[in-house]
């Protein structure tokens, strides 16, 4: 496996020449905005790691003239704060990379989905919005964003629940197909880029996808903003290099004690001591959002897992059966478990429950609850029992 | 409890009586009483044309649109796994004891009400709170006593 | 056409067609839940998953369009390990006290738990935890929260068959359940208690509020004279409920088994509905007279209909600025409840007191109507006991009575005697056919003009249906009608009526008179029909009622005789002072909430 170390990177957060960049992409046509793109390998860094230039590509297939880019700035995976920073630090990249996407897809129309824990941000986003509107009109371009605020819901980060929450509507996945790309917000081919997507591809426009390929792997291509936190002496906002491993991770950000990194957040995979070496960060190995969260011997895994399923328990929008009977099924069932009141082996029959909710359930949340539920059990289980 | 007066009917004239208004109309209502009323509910469901249970089940759906009484300044405290391994517990006693409530409880006076919450997105700077908007971090029990102390005086 | 593989075996279908349709064209079955026939698709239960040849995930087969080239398996060790976790999943949230459950054999879930989860379940018991409510608040209905399975048909029920959302989903996650606004009881909200939600609901957790064993109680109290009236809709349906296929005619077995149950008197809804025809036209007319010849600005037209108990509660509370444009007629439940109690005592000889009145409704609403405290003309409560088709089929089975092979019976007499006009109150549109039949006949000596009195315009389920009548040779009484056009519109179920009200608050309407039945179909759709119900269903079922229409000797409402025999003898005319004592309501504003 291709390994490329841990390398700090400084371009997210690279102040540019805004105006300059955006001039230059305007000037592409949108298959070359496209096509670069696809070129550059950008997968979506929301988590799911969706080629972005197919993306745009699909959306731009689509005849109905009335099209959007939605920016999701639902950043509510456990774990996650990096979407937070670069609103706070360069939101301007941002509203670019979505001027950028709207070009490239067709889209005159903007939304910016932003969680209400981030509401505190808005009135500056609203003021660097108003200097960015003056700027793309000074360069000539129409294109207008708004921003649309969530209210606490974990679920609106999912894309078709994130559509719903903005139509006025619980946030509830839809049923797929039809994909956003054809039928998205308001019913109207949307392409969904997450926060850090549009910055990079920004910054795709600006480098050129033969820069960008530079780094990481053939799988995981560019650069990736990791939110470290947990037992770490040196919690924060990192942009690394993509293809590192979790030993190359943990040798950086560890406390000298870690038995377990969770890459992905509560959907993601727990990533246990023995498995560092082999283990790489990206889409070949473990694939991640940005949440980074480390945890030394001190630390219960059970609780960890238990402080998971109480999330999932929770946030699960509840309308399929899969996620919102199975989530609470896990919760209890781990608890009897280390209670005594149910015998160890009924983690296998849990552990069948988790992969039945990979398969069955509805959307991407439901999907990925047993992540966390089988690799923390799978790597754990004494802690989970005893 | 307060009265919406014409709170909901300026809000639709601003937004819309579409129903891709309803969140930002409640966010509003919300933003400026800190919760919902049936009251509130009601005139928002006649103004968007839709029923009011459809309200009350969308506002019911996010954690911040609350349909019981809060009060005047609405602590969150974040439950999730960093902030519960960083001194969570230590927050909540010390806010407790400090408002005399327990956890999903307002004061009598209604100037403060206390919940847990889910990741608010500042693990790195692990325990964190929301007062209203406002995020805290790197919070100690005596850094939160400090800050309560400020708001109370406010 | 779209061509995929279902179980190795070729299917081609339209484009959009779901994977579960297409399966069902192969005679290949896949347990469903949330899907239903008249709704929206919704695809969150999952018991319909299927396996797609290489895709990640399964698939919920009702909620996947067929794509080319796909190939499906309905039956793998994969989706059939997952479809048993999802039943017991179901199942571990649901109180499962089968045997004391009103919906015991006759519960979807059930099914499936019996197809599919027997034996032991691996899953904890959810219930004890979750403090369900059960709601017994409404007369019509009980909401029972800890057999609910989310499957949200009600909800969607609710919202797109009848335009109401008296429930939504509310909250999420473990929390997430069916609830009114703000949890109130379902008797202090919007709820119209069409009882359309408990037709689709797959378990018990929406069931009506039965009455079996208080009339059990009154029918073997000797102090007690017990009539019974059926309303048109029941006999076109209860055979559904005792074996009989969809749209089988059962009258006289029906009158025959009421007979044996022990009811002292077995008497027909048709009389009192033939008896709302002479009211309500007569109402019309006057209406009319007042407002194009007199020219009273305060006579509301158009005129809606007043029969349907869902439609009265639904207008009460969404478009209370147009109470004064119902008729003020009773419906024919509360119009024979107030004669059996006065008319018929005395008639018959008996003291009103000791009189139990019980009528069986193709409807649950009538429930909440029996118990309005505007229902009490004869001193006492007019009707005492509502039943649906639903629970007269139950106290047949429990009386043990062999229903298809007992003989056909006769009504009793008074207040037994029908015409087709009445029997087709059961469909949509029926009750304006009768009333045009009568009316047009009133003013020009007429009968109607469409072949066979069948007045095709009116018909059919069209969810609004407009027609016109140009009134021509007027007697000398009605010649300020002479030439002129009667527009009439026709409405079934609330959203269709929703739609209606809209046009007619916009002033996009000039109907002079507006049917409105608050069921899909009408009666014949009742929310106290037998289950399951299907577009399919209620066309059979009215096919039934004009056949029946069809096979009576009396097809207008002013001919039957006992209707004839009732104004000379106590009435004395249409919208006489003791008809508007008796036959005739108000109706209350209710909160739009």
């Amino acid at each position: 496996m291709e390994n490329k170390g841990l390398n700090k990177v400084g371009l997210i957060f690279e102040k540019i020449d805004n105006h300059e960049v955006l001039a230059k992409g305007f000037k592409m046509t949108r298959e070359e905005i496209i096509q670069e793109m696809l070129d550059s390998g950008l997968k979506g860094r929301g988590g799911a790691g969706f080629p972005t230039g197919m993306k745009w590509k699909f959306t731009a297939a689509e005849k109905n003239p009335d099209k959007y880019i939605v920016c999701n700035a639902d950043e509510g995976e456990p774990g996650t704060f990096k979407d937070r920073e670069i609103l706070d630090r360069v939101s301007n990249k941002v509203h670019g990379g979505m001027a950028i996407a709207g070009k490239a897809i067709g889209a005159k129309k903007g939304i910016v989905y932003l969680r209400g824990e981030y509401r505190y941000l808005l009135p500056k986003l609203m003021i660097e919005l108003d200097a960015f509107h003056k700027m793309i009109k000074e360069i000539g371009y129409d294109f207008k964003i708004e921003y649309r605020m969530g209210s606490g819901a974990y679920i609106c980060g999912e894309e078709s629940a994130l559509f719903e929450s903005i139509e006025g509507k619980r946030g509830e996945p839809r049923n797929k197909p039809p994909y956003p790309t054809v039928s998205g917000v308001f019913g109207k081919p949307t392409s969904i880029n997450n926060v850090e997507t549009l910055v990079t591809a920004m910054m795709i426009i600006q480098h050129g996808a033969k820069n960008f390929i530079q780094y990481g792997t053939k799988d995981s291509r560019g650069s990736k903003v990791f939110s470290v936190s947990g037992d770490t002496p040196s919690p924060g906002i990192f942009e690394l290099e993509l293809g590192m491993t979790v030993q190359q991770f943990v040798n950086e950000f560890g406390d000298g004690d870690t038995k377990a990194v969770q890459v992905g957040g509560a959907s993601g995979f727990c990533v246990p001591r023995k498995k560092f070496a082999e283990t790489i960060i990206g889409f070949e190995g473990v694939p991640t959002g940005g949440s980074m969260k480390l945890f030394n011997s001190s630390r219960s895994m059970y609780n960890v897992l238990h402080n998971y399923l109480e999330f999932f328990t929770e946030e699960s929008c509840g309308q399929c059966t899969p996620c919102r009977v199975g989530c609470q099924q896990l919760l209890k069932g781990v608890e009897k478990v280390k209670k005594g009141e149910a015998k160890s082996t009924y983690l296998n029959e849990l552990m069948k429950l988790a992969d039945t909710m990979k398969i069955a359930a509805k959307c991407g949340l439901g999907q990925s609850v047993g992540n966390a539920f089988k690799s923390i059990v799978g790597n754990f289980k004494e802690e989970i029992i005893y | 409890m307060y009265q919406v007066g014409n709170l909901v009917k300026e809000l639709s004239e601003k937004h819309g009586h579409a129903r891709e208004s309803l969140m930002p109309i409640l966010q509003a209502i919300v933003l400026k009483h800190n919760y919902l009323t049936d009251e509130a509910m009601v005139e928002v469901a006649r103004e968007l044309d839709i029923s009011a249970a459809e309200v009350y089940g969308t506002a019911s759906f996010y954690t911040f649109l609350d349909t019981q009484v809060k009060g005047k300044y609405v602590i969150r405290v974040c439950k999730t796994i960093t902030c519960s391994m960083k001194g969570k517990g230590d927050i909540i006693h010390t806010l407790e004891d400090m408002l005399k409530i327990k956890v999903g409880e307002t004061t009598p006076d209604k100037q403060f009400s206390l919940i847990e919450t889910n990741c608010i997105g500042w693990c790195h700077k692990a325990p964190a709170i929301l007062i209203n908007d406002l995020p805290y971090t790197e919070l100690t029990p005596e850094k939160v006593t400090e800050i309560i102390k400020d708001y109370m005086q406010k | 056409m779209i061509n995929l593989l279902i179980n190795d075996q070729k299917v081609s279908v339209l484009e959009g067609t779901t994977v579960l349709a297409a399966a069902k064209k192969l005679k290949i079955n896949i347990p469903t839940l949330c899907n239903h026939d008249d709704l929206c698709v919704a695809g969150n239960c999952r018991v319909c998953i299927v396996e797609q040849k290489g895709a990640r995930t399964l698939i919920a087969s009702c909620a996947t369009p067929a794509a080319e080239g796909m190939e499906i398996h309905t039956n793998t060790l994969k989706v059939r390990n997952a479809r048993k976790h999802i039943v017991e999943l179901l199942l571990s949230e649901h109180r499962s006290d089968c045997t004391k459950c009103y919906k015991n054999q006759n519960c979807e879930l059930q099914k499936l738990a019996n197809d599919f989860a027997f034996g032991d379940h691996v899953f904890l018991d959810l219930v004890e935890d979750k403090k369900y409510n059960i709601d017994r608040s409404s007369p019509s209905f009980i909401k029972d929260d800890s057999k609910c399975i989310r499957c949200q048909r009600c909800v969607r029920t609710c919202s797109e068959l009848q335009s109401i959302a008296a429930i939504a989903v509310a909250n999420k996650g473990a929390h997430q359940k069916i609830s009114s606004f703000h949890d109130r009881p379902m008797s202090q909200v919007v709820c119209s208690n069409c009882g359309q939600c408990v037709n689709r609901c797959p378990t018990g957790a929406l069931v009506e509020k039965t009455a079996i064993d208080q009339v059990w109680d009154a029918i073997y109290d000797p102090d007690k004279h017990v009539v019974v009236q059926t309303a048109p809709a029941v006999r076109v349906a209860l055979g559904e409920d005792l074996g009989y296929d969809p749209g089988e005619r059962v009258t006289g077995k029906m009158v025959n088994a009421l007979r044996q149950l022990g009811f002292n008197s077995v008497l027909d809804t048709d009389f009192s509905a033939d008896l709302t025809i002479m009211e309500e036209g007569t109402e019309l007319l006057v209406r009319l007279k007042k407002a194009l010849v007199d020219g009273d600005k305060q006579i509301s037209l158009p005129m809606f209909t007043s029969c349907s108990p869902g439609w009265i509660k639904f207008i009460e509370h969404k478009y209370p600025e147009y109470l004064p444009n119902l008729s003020t007629c009773k419906s024919p439940q509360q119009m024979f409840g107030a004669l059996a109690k006065t008319y018929y005592a005395s008639k018959r000889n008996i003291d009103p007191s000791k009189i139990v009145s019980v009528s069986i409704m193709p409807c649950i609403a009538k429930k909440f109507e029996a118990d309005r405290p505007e229902m009490r003309a004869s001193g006492y409560k007019d009707v005492d006991f509502v039943l649906t088709t639903r629970e007269l089929a139950v106290m047949i089975k429990q009386a043990g009575i062999d229903f298809r092979n007992i003989e056909e019976a006769k009504y009793d007499s008074i207040m037994g005697d029908s015409t087709g006009a009445a029997v087709i109150f059961g469909a949509t549109g029926g009750v304006m056919e009768a009333a045009l039949r009568t009316a047009y006949e009133i003013v020009t000596g007429r009968e109607v003009p469409f072949g066979n009195l069948n007045i095709t315009p009116v018909r059919g389920m069209d969810g609004v249906k407009e027609a016109s009548i140009k009134i021509e040779g007027c007697v000398d009484a009605w010649k300020f009608l002479e030439g002129a056009e009667l527009k009439v519109a026709i409405a079934h179920g609330l959203a269709n009526a929703n739609k209606l009200m809209k046009m007619v608050k916009d002033g996009k309407a000039t109907y002079h008179f507006i049917e409105i039945m608050g069921c899909p179909g009408g009666c014949i759709g009742g929310g106290g029909q037998p289950i399951p119900t299907s577009l399919a269903i209620r066309q059979k079922r009215m096919k039934a009622i004009y056949s029946e229409d069809e096979h009576m000797t009396l097809r207008k409402s002013h001919e039957n005789p006992e209707v004839i025999a009732i104004y000379k003898e106590f009435l004395d005319q249409p919208n006489s002072h003791k008809s508007h004592e008796l036959l005739h309501t108000h109706y209350v504003e209710r909160e739009n909430y």
